[in-house]
């Protein structure tokens, strides 16, 4: 799972064996896609954030029976906050390249997606 | 292993607060708005239903086994744990990873360089439009009913957890699949996958831990499990004598080693399209070869987080050990109900609102790669190359957006149909997964041998699939005395047998086509340069080798086994 999700389609690297889409078809507009890296960030530090708060204030004797004494709020709220500082990390040393002209040229020659 | 389709009860109720459903809602909230970005991706049919061949690896491949860790497999598997103990783990290993890797390394070649959008449509290329068109037709039909029983199962979670009657809770759940599939394609789709898949792992990872907290770690749980109704056998994996229902420690091993881990997982690995389609949806032939390699790592390891839970209801829940001690449902009370009763039982308020989130989306996980392929499908081998051929690409791209919707009322209908006759909708289910035997046998063939016509293609896809059918019959009326299990590893193999045998017969009887038409879809006359990828810029690296990172995952398969065997 070390693949890096930018990058580039340059010419001969990317799929020369990609379809088209139709003689038609607008350039694609696929290298528009927004980070999902940036979303899954956000998922664990919304979630984070609510699982440590209920992990420091809320867990009483009942919570502590159901988990055998652990406080899985707090353990998990960590473990999501560090999920969520990964994923930021990895946004923000390898962030999207914006497509360069030259492949929005090859773009609008061919309907070749173009890497996002 | 599918029949998770359990009443709901009281029992399963769970005690969710307020800041459960606000952690549900604010999943909704980024699975909806994902959607809603993702439309700004979407000018071309190829985007919406291929997503213009622009995934990374990484998404593909978490999108590819998330699309097959729907909640029918969570439950099923998990229910599988309980009942049979660690054996469970062969439908994950043996049962999974070598067909992924096999997929990866000598299938999308082809595939992938066919430069053909669907399964069907490489069936075009390969054999001939009849064969595409009966591929088509039966994958169209096969993924709307199986939608409609994934949907039928979350309309019945929604029930019985949040207590939402079934006529609200199916439509609803349909609408938010709908919204995000019709909005941004497929894009959305697998975006939302991966996301699924981190969400899953949040519901099962805690789960797990505090399972093993309560019953005294790992050597608790071997402890209480030796004592169990299953004793220490449910420990080991081999021979699986209690999984397969074959006595014979020997036959049930051959019956694991080529039924399980030969035809049935082969034949659904390989050429089921809601699978296969996330692999063409990669950058690069390197990404797309990767793409089920680097799902098969979570595959892998994901039974530690599934079979483990399961193995721990059994012994930690009363009502799943009455279950274990009777043999069957107890108080309507199943195996199935193993998940939502753990969760109930060990996970307060706050992470618990993680873990309904999780499970959701696994249901919609299940739901959405069912639809996302069906309207693949459907708008390119059904309607552009066979009923309204010839219109501007934009018109595909309605065709698509609209297929997606009547996808999804199609669902709610078969949804409805599910839920009044649960035994039809699991016969069903059953009767297609014998398409995929078949559908291998004239794969592999086609594959490896030139001689092969088109007609021998489709009339050994149906052969082998009235093969499979027949078994099954027989099984059912007590001719063949087999249990259900070795039913269907018998059937799946005979089905593969007859199709390869038909289609051989077929072949020699007739032409076959032109070897300059066949380059690029059979292996003898595929050029080897054509047959690997670039290793540049982004293919760049001795970690992105497919062949490296196939060897890996089948030695964390071997090391695993050595671990439970």
């Amino acid at each position: 799972m070390t693949d890096s999700p930018e990058g580039s389609n340059d010419a001969g690297t990317g799929p020369a064996d990609a379809p088209r889409a139709g003689t038609d078809a607008p350039p694609s507009a696929a290298a528009n896609l927004f980070d999902l890296r940036t979303i899954i960030a956000v998922l664990f530090l919304v979630y984070g954030i609510v699982l440590l708060i209920m992990g420091l204030v809320s867990t009483d004797d009942a919570d502590r029976m159901k988990t055998g004494g652990s406080n899985i709020n707090l353990d998990m709220g960590i473990g999501m906050l560090v999920v969520a500082v990964l994923f930021g990390a990895w946004v923000l040393m390898r962030p999207l390249k914006p497509p360069t002209p030259e492949q929005l040229a090859e773009a609008a020659e061919g309907d070749r997606p173009l890497g996002h | 292993m599918t029949s998770i389709l359990a009443q709901a009860n009281a029992d399963v109720r769970l005690d969710a607060h307020l800041v459960d459903y606000l952690l549900v809602a604010f999943y909704f909230l980024l699975v909806l708005g994902i959607g809603y970005m993702a439309r700004r991706s979407v000018s071309s049919s190829l985007d919406f239903l291929l997503s213009g061949r622009s995934m990374p690896a990484w998404v593909t491949g978490l999108a590819f086994i998330s699309a097959n860790l729907g909640a029918l497999e969570l439950i099923g598997m998990m229910a599988n744990g309980a009942q049979y103990g660690i054996a469970t783990v062969h439908y994950y290993w043996i049962g999974a990873i070598p067909a992924m890797v096999f997929l990866g390394l000598v299938m999308m070649p082809f595939y992938y360089g066919s430069k053909a959008r669907s399964v069907p449509e490489f069936l075009a290329k390969r054999f001939n439009r009849t064969t595409q068109r009966i591929q088509g037709v039966i994958f169209a039909v096969a993924s709307i009913l199986i939608a409609g029983v994934n949907l039928f199962a979350l309309g019945l979670i929604i029930e019985a957890l949040l207590g939402w009657p079934l006529v609200v809770a199916i439509p609803v759940a349909a609408l938010v699949v709908l919204a995000y599939t019709t909005l941004g394609g497929l894009s959305a789709a697998i975006y939302n996958e991966v996301l699924q898949f981190f969400v899953i792992l949040a519901l099962l990872i805690p789960l797990t831990l505090v399972g093993l907290n309560r019953i005294g770690g790992w050597e608790g749980l071997k402890e209480k499990v030796s004592a169990g109704p299953g004793g220490a056998e449910q420990l080991s994996s081999w021979p699986g004598t209690e999984l397969t229902e074959i006595a014979n420690p020997v036959l049930s091993v051959i019956g694991i080693v080529f039924g399980l881990g030969f035809v049935l997982s082969f034949g659904y690995w390989t050429t089921n399209f809601a699978e296969v389609q996330r692999a063409l949806s990669a950058k690069s032939m390197s990404a797309a070869r990767r793409t089920p390699i680097i799902g098969a790592f979570p595959k892998a390891l994901i039974p530690l987080v599934v079979v483990i839970p399961g193995m721990i209801a059994a012994v930690l829940l009363p009502q799943i050990q009455a279950v274990k001690a009777a043999g069957g449902s107890v108080d309507g009370i199943t195996y199935n109900d193993s998940l939502t009763l753990l969760m109930k039982e060990l996970l307060p308020n706050g992470i618990l609102g993680v873990a309904i989130a999780g499970l959701l989306a696994a249901f919609m996980a299940g739901m959405a790669a069912n639809i996302s392929s069906f309207n693949t499908v459907f708008t390119y081998d059904l309607w552009q190359d066979w009923i309204k051929p010839g219109k501007p690409d934009r018109y595909y791209l309605q065709v698509g957006r609209w297929v997606t919707v009547i996808g999804c009322i199609l669902a709610i209908g078969t949804a409805f149909i599910a839920s009044g006759s649960q035994n039809l909708m699991d016969y069903i289910q059953a009767l297609f997964s014998f398409f995929n035997a078949p559908l291998f046998a004239i794969f592999i063939l086609g594959l490896f041998w030139k001689r092969m016509t088109g007609s021998a293609a489709w009339i050994g896809l149906l052969s082998g699939t009235v093969a499979a059918v027949t078994i099954d019959v027989l099984v059912r009326f007590d001719v063949l005395q087999l249990s259900n299990q070795a039913g269907s590893f018998v059937g799946a193999s005979a089905a593969f047998i007859v199709g390869v045998g038909v289609a051989a017969l077929v072949s020699l009887s007739g032409q076959p086509k032109p070897e300059a038409e066949l380059t690029g879809l059979v292996w003898s006359l595929t050029p080897r340069a054509s047959r690997t990828h670039s290793v540049e810029g982004d293919d760049a690296g001795w970690y992105r080798s497919p062949k490296l990172l196939g060897v890996l995952v089948l030695i964390l398969v071997v090391i695993l086994y050595i671990l439970f065997f």
